[in-house]
């Protein structure tokens, strides 16, 4: 019966469902790991997704049949643009104003599902569809391998950045100066602040580079996994996402394997369906919560966990 | 400046810094009022104060943590701004904070290269910064392993770091906010032969302590602030310990008291064997037994770090023991949670006071009554009685001198010291039938550690049995009736105070175990 589970489609489903959480969880680590905790990245996602969806529709020319570079590329820019300027706004109601981050959050992300669906319905009046990413043409005989051909060559451009994007994280936070910046700030920001490190500029600027992930996360659901919009698209993955940061204890690498076995198990659940597995369904949609939510009980006390998560700075002038 | 000569760093020196007129309002207070104050290279300048003074506000000042309302700023002649740390450090000037400023999860290295310039561009070169550590290390004598964390330091360790960090930035100019509240004697020591080292080379160091014996012996002028103004500048040759007492505190201050003999009761604290382990898992009490009887004060001198901490923290049910009996007033109270020790009339000063004496975003009040706020004087069934708390709360604000705008402000905006007596003035309002004191006269000014002495004594003299930690020997002598001496989780000796000299204790606090002249008395 596992045999019929966990076979390669499944593998590589999994990999693609992964794709929006990296994107959302590495962008929300760099946040967290500067003191700032996001809960809006679900509504920035459905922003994202919107508006990525938006451009693609209105920059493919009329009547093609197929995906169209210029489209495709305006729907990313679209995409960062939006998330850029959340970012921003995020950034100035938790650093600059302060807020109180777990519901500033919650603030901004029924902004984001209001917004994205208000914007759907002034702009589209049926249902549509684009032509989103393509996968990757790698050549033939990779493509073609048996199991890995189907696991790791079929997928679209974004899976590939999203993948790229766990060391790069890894190395931006511990091998550069912006990423000491960012630890110290998250651990603490008096230490921080007194050594000549603005600790406003770099939480603005993870922020607002998590929002732009966000973003990112949401296109890749609207432009390369569905090819639609729907409203509340995102389905909460969006907070999934916050709880993977926690999950993978503020590290690219435990980020990474949270979102593969979360993905992985959602991957099975949606198999196991179609393979008509006598588990009722309510079960199967509970694992991946349930899974978390044992992890998080168990993520208590880690090393990495920033000491100033949440904690607004200031002088105290 | 013509001649900028130029420091061993490389810096430029700071021939110079001027203060001149610097006001600092805070919300009641006037923390800063007209102060004049200037330091010059190769040159010790001393800031004394009593606790609130305005010492660390002046100094954050010039560090750019603060921004002054009214006054001006020169250095070398020439007028600057500094808005930020970062300016600051821009031009040479140097903070080592009050508390310390680390960031523990991160290597001795990482912090040190907090903020700096890489010289790979976006990339770090902790290589590079731990060569540099270690020349700094050599050249000034601050032994440092630069790849280990920084939690896993000892307080002398950390006080290193916090130096060399300022000379990696080439400090000219290093302010230094009481460095050696948390540091053993020895350690003192030690860090004044690096004061005076850089001074030589020509840096100007500002050094702010409460222990007038230090700044006697390492400043050359000495400038004395009481309520935020500035009452006069000395140089260090013609000032005594008493004119340096009368300065800060306004009037003559007792460094010496009357110990009145008191009759001693029974023992009221039996520490029996204890063991226990520290934080790091080490075996930090290796069978301590003392007794501590009614209207006696026992010392417990010794380097910090011995044990001291686990020991008091067992006795008041803080930290699991691993071995022996502890008994109040003959009733076996192992293992027993604090909440039952305070009932029975025991009370614990922490050292660490910031961290395990009070709740930084309540108020002062709020502070004032945290363990006590179920007793009738304080609350109705369950409503709290705001009149009563007013006025005790009053009552000891004034008593122990703690200089706040009001009960209402949160303690987080007090002066360091001001928080620390706000814990004494907590834990001996309760006049406590055991106490045990731990370093509790650390970072507090004259007047209140003449007050905080004299209350220990009254205490003695109204029964209390006392166990009084310290690393101060002078503390210790001035006030005990017998003294242990702990190192390394045991006790070396206990020695009547009238045959007991400072240079016996010393070696004792050493480790080096005299049977002889050690009376061992039970
Ligand atoms: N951030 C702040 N907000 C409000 N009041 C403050 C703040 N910082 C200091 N004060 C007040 O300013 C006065 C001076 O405080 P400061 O810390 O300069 O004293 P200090 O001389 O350094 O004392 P200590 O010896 O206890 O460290 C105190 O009354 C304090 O309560
Ligand atoms: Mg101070």
């Amino acid at each position: 019966m596992i045999e019929d589970l966990l076979t390669a489609s499944v593998v590589a489903s999994g990999i693609r469902i992964a794709t929006p959480y990296l994107f959302a969880s590495l962008g929300e680590t760099f946040g967290q790991r500067s003191g700032v905790l996001n809960l809006g990245v679900d509504g920035v996602m459905l922003m994202g997704a919107f508006c990525s969806f938006w451009a693609v529709s209105e920059f493919t020319p009329q009547g093609s049949q197929t995906w169209d570079a210029t489209a495709l590329a305006m729907g990313v820019l679209v995409a960062i643009l939006v998330g850029l300027l959340m970012g921003l706004a995020t950034a100035f109601i938790n650093v600059t104003l302060k807020a109180e981050q777990g519901i500033s959050g919650i603030g901004i992300y029924l902004f984001g599902l209001g917004m994205s669906d208000l914007l759907f319905q002034k702009t589209f009046d049926q249902v549509a569809i684009i032509n989103g990413f393509p996968k990757v043409g790698f050549p033939n005989f990779l493509t073609d391998l048996p199991v890995l051909g189907e696991v790791l060559f079929q997928h679209t451009l974004l899976v590939y950045m999203a993948f790229a994007l766990v060391p790069v994280t890894w190395f931006v936070l511990n091998k550069t100066t912006l990423g000491l910046n960012i630890r110290a700030v998250g651990q603490n920001p008096e230490a921080a602040d007194a050594m000549g490190i603005s600790v406003t500029r770099v939480r603005y600027f993870t922020v607002t580079l998590g929002g732009v992930l966000a973003a990112l996360a949401g296109a890749t659901l609207s432009i390369a996994q569905h090819n639609v919009f729907q409203q509340n698209m995102t389905a909460g993955q969006g907070f999934i996402a916050v709880a993977l940061v926690y999950f993978g204890a503020w590290r690219a690498r435990g980020v990474l394997f949270g979102a593969l076995l979360f993905s992985l198990v959602t991957a099975l659940q949606l198999k196991a369906g179609t393979v008509g597995i006598d588990i009722p369904d309510e079960y199967l949609s509970m694992t991946p919560y349930v899974l978390t939510i044992i992890a998080l009980v168990f993520a208590s006390q880690r090393i990495d966990q920033p000491a100033a998560l949440t904690k607004p700075f200031d002088r105290g002038e | 400046m013509p001649n900028a000569k130029l420091l061993p760093t490389g810096q430029a020196r700071i021939e110079h810094m001027e203060m001149r007129g610097i006001v600092k309002r805070f919300p009641g207070v006037l923390a800063a009022d007209h102060i004049n104050f200037d330091v010059r290279a190769g040159e010790v300048h001393a800031l004394l104060g009593e606790n609130g003074a305005g010492k660390s506000t002046l100094m954050k000042i010039l560090y750019g943590l603060y921004q002054q309302n009214e006054g001006d700023i020169f250095l070398n002649g020439e007028r600057v701004f500094i808005k930020s740390p970062a300016d600051a450090i821009a031009l040479g000037i140097g903070m080592i904070h009050q508390h310390f400023m680390l960031v523990p999860s991160l290597t001795v290295a990482e912090n040190v290269a907090l903020g700096l310039k890489s010289s790979r561009g976006l990339l770090l070169d902790l290589d590079v910064v731990t060569n540099r550590i270690n020349d700094l290390a050599k050249t000034y004598g601050l032994h440092i392993d630069p790849s280990a964390p920084v939690w896993q330091l000892a307080v002398g360790e950390r006080q290193r770091v916090e130096i060399i960090k300022a000379l990696y930035r080439g400090a000219a100019l290093l302010i230094l906010d009481e460095p050696t509240a948390v540091l053993t004697p020895q350690e003192v020591d030690d860090l004044f032969v690096t004061f005076n080292q850089m001074v030589d080379d020509g840096h100007a160091l500002i050094f702010i302590s409460h222990k007038l014996h230090e700044v006697l012996a390492i400043s050359h002028r000495i400038s004395v602030l009481r309520d935020g103004k500035h009452v006069g500048t000395v140089p260090t040759r013609e000032a005594t310990k008493q004119s340096l007492a009368r300065m800060m505190v306004g009037r003559e201050v007792l460094l010496q008291y009357d110990r009145p003999p008191v009759e001693v009761g029974p023992p009221r604290l039996q520490v029996t064997d204890a063991r226990a382990a520290s934080d790091q898992g080490t075996e930090a009490l290796r069978g301590v037994s003392l007794d501590v009887r009614a209207g006696e004060i026992l010392g417990l001198a010794g380097v910090s770090g011995n044990g001291q901490r686990e020991l008091a923290e067992v006795i008041f049910g803080l930290r699991p023991m691993t071995g022996g009996t502890i008994n109040i007033e003959g009733r076996d109270v192992t293992g027993q949670p604090a909440s039952i020790l305070n009932t029975m009339g025991m009370s614990y000063i922490p050292e660490e006071r910031m961290v395990d004496g009070v709740i930084k975003d309540f108020t002062v009040a709020e502070n004032l009554i945290l363990q006590d706020h179920g007793l009738p004087v304080y609350s109705r069934n369950i409503f709290l009685r705001p009149g009563a708390i007013a006025q005790r709360c009053a009552e000891l604000i004034q008593n122990f001198n703690i200089r706040t705008p009001s009960q209402e402000t949160p303690i987080k905006s007090l002066s360091g010291g001001n928080i620390q007596k706000l814990v004494l003035a907590r834990e001996l309002a309760r006049a406590p039938r055991v106490l045990i004191a731990a370093q509790p006269t650390r970072g507090v000014d004259i007047g209140a550690t003449e007050y905080i002495h004299q209350r220990l004594l009254d205490q003695r003299a109204k029964g209390t049995a006392t166990l009084l930690i310290s690393e101060d020997l002078d503390e210790i002598m001035a006030l005990s009736d017998r003294i242990a001496v702990i190192y390394e989780g045991e006790i070396m000796g206990v020695v009547d105070r009238a045959n007991a000299s400072i240079e016996q204790l010393g070696l004792l606090m050493a480790g080096v175990r005299q049977e002889t002249t050690a009376e061992q008395s039970a």
